[in-house]
């Protein structure tokens, strides 16, 4: 009889613990999908960056490897081949008419080709490139270091964000081409380059030729490929879905340290 | 608000053979059911964050020539059934129904790491999970700050929570008690035994910080910090491999915390951790009760 009883408040027990479980997680579901929690949970994204700032010098050197690391294939993901006619005819061309298009906030707007990109100030590192779903990749990359090219072209006082406006389309009607933002402190910082080469190779195309962004101690998102405009703005608001990226429209943090 | 001192004098009728003795302080008491919340929703949050790219491997990189040590798919049967696919150091298990292939939020059986009963969203939804678990990572993470340095003030750690020289003499005694679930009444069920302090201590100190560290080391911009630190671990995917065990063994720990809750006595336990008080048995031999 006791022993029954035992039993019995044992297995209430348990379906209570279970009911409740599963009413917390249907109420996490719930509050996901309304508009103001996630933004309550935004706070984490802003506390990361100014903790990180405040943890971390600017200027501070992400880590580089050795030839020994490298990766035997460098790993491609999300676009391979950008759905595009007018990348499709660059590409069959071998990029020959390729030009970088640099606006925006700038004393000097410039157009470059390929030749005078390989031309600029380069640096060569091997690093690692970690994607926001939990895979690392290292390769070995040289380009045109950011920098050097935006300190040629004197960005006005007022800029704040540099914008990348990619080739790849998103959709599959072709609409929504990749973008993506850093501030000018990432911008100049040694390590961002305008990248051209993967392990001693021209870019291949799937990942990123002729050019792509490389933005070390920043997830791969923020590392654009296929860059074919930059525009030195004020502010992103008004640029696509307004938050400063084609993920970062999806929900994804702008900041993008961790 | 003035805080009532643990070990106050007991407060209750003494002819009814027990009485409620002051265990937890509230400062404590909060801050065990903060971090209740935030472990659960971080490792819910985590297993969604997983799913996205359910490997894990040793070493700088995912990819360096060798297998994954885990990892968790979908493939399809002869019959064009889903089955889930558990590899783990090259060793295969069918998981269908739990890992690698369960039933989706609507039912149907879909591709996924952990079933949508253990995440938080229950969809694959990568971007969310992530704002959740960088959230209370953070909750997580000031309530533990918190902890430490109330611990350090009041003298929890060395009063409660450091095995005194009798704890030592008495870690046999007490592994044979816990194998025979009999616990320690009392008076001396007042104080933690020795193997609840070792336990407490392992997860406060070793658990707890590794699984923050190997979170660190997974950001890209803490990895400048001082570059190289991370290998110290054995690289960033090797972090994210530390990361998910020492997960599982703060799950293995909650477990068995809620078991031996249940069989020393539930609402006692609960009680305490609720309103700080812990019903005591006066023993014959008790002064107070003569």
């Amino acid at each position: 009889m006791k022993l029954h009883a035992r039993t019995s408040r044992r297995r209430f027990l348990a379906r209570t613990v279970g009911a409740a479980g599963a009413l917390a997680l249907s109420g996490c579901d719930a509050l996901s999908r309304t508009e103001w929690f996630p933004s309550v949970l935004g706070a984490g994204e802003k506390l990361s960056q100014a903790a990180h700032h405040l943890l971390t010098p600017r200027q501070a050197m992400a880590q580089e490897f050795s030839a020994a690391d490298l990766s035997p294939t460098f790993r491609s993901n999300g676009t391979a081949m950008p759905n595009d006619m007018r990348y499709k005819a660059l590409a069959a061309a071998g990029f020959a008419d390729y030009r970088l298009e640099v606006s925006g906030l700038v004393e000097q707007p410039a157009s470059l080709s390929l030749a005078e990109l390989r031309a600029l100030p380069s640096r060569t590192q091997i690093t690692r490139h970690d994607c926001v779903e939990g895979w690392s990749a290292i390769g070995k990359w040289k380009g045109a270091r950011l920098g050097a090219l935006l300190e040629a072209l004197r960005p006005r006082r007022e800029a704040r964000y540099v914008m990348f406006y990619c080739a790849d389309p998103m959709e599959d009607d072709g609409t929504s081409p990749y973008y993506e933002s850093i501030d000018m402190n990432d911008a100049f910082h040694p390590q961002t380059l305008l990248a051209y080469e993967l392990n001693d190779k021209p870019l291949p195309i799937a990942n990123g030729a002729p050019v792509r962004l490389r933005v070390e101690r920043q997830l791969g998102y923020k590392h654009a490929k296929y860059v074919m405009r930059i525009e030195l703005v004020q502010s992103f608001d008004k640029i696509a879905g307004g938050k400063g990226g084609y993920w970062e429209d999806q929900g994804y943090e702008w900041y993008a340290g961790i | 608000m003035p805080i009532e001192k643990p070990g106050a004098p007991p407060s209750a009728n003494v002819r009814t053979g027990t009485y409620l003795y002051y265990r937890h302080t509230l400062p404590v008491r909060v801050m065990h059911w903060i971090n209740v919340i935030a472990l659960t929703i971080l490792l819910l949050s985590g297993l969604n964050i997983f799913s996205a790219h359910p490997a894990l491997y040793w070493g700088k990189s995912s990819y360096t020539g060798r297998q994954p040590v885990l990892e968790i798919t979908a493939t399809e049967s002869a019959d064009g059934d889903l089955v889930g696919v558990t590899r783990i150091f090259g060793h295969e298990f069918d998981t269908t129904g739990l890992l690698g292939a369960s039933a989706g939020p609507d039912g149907d059986p879909m591709p996924r790491a952990f079933p949508s009963w253990l995440t938080i969203p229950d969809s694959r939804w990568l971007a969310m999970a992530r704002r959740w678990h960088l959230f209370f990572a953070w909750v997580f993470v000031i309530n533990g700050l918190c902890y430490v340095g109330y611990s350090v003030a009041v003298r929890h750690f060395a009063r409660d929570l450091a095995p005194s020289a009798s704890d030592w003499r008495s870690i046999g005694r007490s592994i044979v008690e816990h194998l025979r679930f009999k616990h320690p009444s009392g008076e001396a069920a007042k104080r933690y035994n020795v193997l609840q302090k070792l336990a407490y201590l392992a997860v406060i100190f070793v658990l707890l910080p590794l699984v923050i560290l190997m979170g660190f080391a997974m950001s890209p911009w803490l990895d400048a910090l001082l570059p190289g630190w991370v290998d110290v671990f054995g690289g960033r995917q090797s972090a994210r491999t530390i990361h998910f065990i020492v997960a599982w063994l703060i799950v293995a720990f909650a477990l068995i915390h809620v078991f031996e809750v249940i069989v020393s006595g539930f609402w006692n336990h609960l009680r305490s951790m609720i309103t700080g008080r812990y019903r005591v048995e006066v023993e014959a031999t008790d002064e107070t009760a003569r």
